[in-house]
């Protein structure tokens, strides 16, 4: 255990936050290329998925553990926002048979 | 080169490439097959952190709980054969390009920000993922949005319930 917490300074706090940046611009592509609406939910996925990990590299290098339990809630959240999400999405399918997010263009106004 | 810097640049590739691949693959199931392999790489991150709880945490919420629902619901509505109709490749293009576009923002605000993140913060105390010093923080300072965060999962279980089940005139299928 000591060894670990001494080695990985070798990794410098910088590429952390670019592979962060690098995860979360995927998951802004593929909620902006995408049309179906499953695919577009993970991407949203996996967009918060970066930030968790930049938020305990963050904690991690700064000795702090608050970032920690924020990720803990972050992750409570995503919890409650796929239940509710699916449901959603499930619905979408049985009204209109389809998850193509270009049929509910009916709801712009 | 030590063998955590071998493991972190390994983790990464890792999880960059399964993540391209899930926004490509044309099904659906494929992609939520990479996002899984991408959830085990940042787990293994966490490893790296010595964040050990979170570690296990992101294996049983994300990887386990919440990747086993999407799989459910893409089984249950047949898509895993479907042929999705694709965006023009107009908006493909704009969409990639704002995507970048965000990226390099970002980048260049960490560059800017240089003398923070260059300081190599020593860390001070070893053990601050591990089980016994989270429970102590969550479970004091952070007592009250612990508690609120289960109205939170209550209200999300009940609007999922009253969301997804069918009418009451409808016999059940």
């Amino acid at each position: 255990m000591e060894t670990l917490t001494t080695t990985i300074q070798a990794v410098p706090l910088n590429h952390y936050i670019l592979l962060s940046a690098i995860i979360f611009s995927i998951g802004v592509i593929g909620v902006l290329i995408r049309r179906n609406a499953i695919v577009i939910f993970m991407s949203v996925e996996l967009m918060l998925n970066a930030v968790n990990l930049l938020l305990t590299a963050f904690s991690v290098y700064r000795g702090d553990a608050s970032g920690q339990v924020f990720v803990f809630f972050i992750m409570a959240l995503a919890a409650a926002e796929v239940a509710v999400g699916l449901a959603i999405i499930v619905m979408i399918y049985r009204n209109t048979n389809s998850i193509d997010i270009n049929v509910l263009n009916r709801l712009k106004w | 080169m030590t063998a955590t810097e071998i493991l972190f640049w390994f983790l990464s590739a890792l999880a960059l490439f399964s993540a391209l691949m899930m926004v490509v693959s044309k099904n659906p199931v494929h992609s939520v097959l990479w996002l899984i392999v991408v959830f085990f790489a940042i787990s293994g991150h966490y490893i790296l952190l010595n964040a050990q709880f979170l570690a296990i945490v992101n294996l049983i919420v994300y990887a386990g709980a919440i990747m086993v629902l999407f799989l459910f619901v893409i089984m249950l509505m047949n898509l895993s054969t479907s042929t999705e109709p694709q965006r023009n490749s107009l908006v493909k293009f704009a969409g990639v390009i704002a995507g970048c576009l965000l990226l390099t923002v970002m980048v260049s605000a960490v560059r800017s920000a240089n003398e923070i993140t260059n300081s190599q913060a020593t860390m001070n105390e070893g053990g601050i993922g591990l089980i016994e010093n989270l429970g102590k923080v969550l479970f004091n300072e952070f007592l009250l949005p612990f508690e609120i965060s289960s109205i939170l999962l209550l209200s999300a279980m009940v609007g999922a319930v009253l969301l997804a089940t069918k009418e009451p005139t409808k016999p059940t299928a």
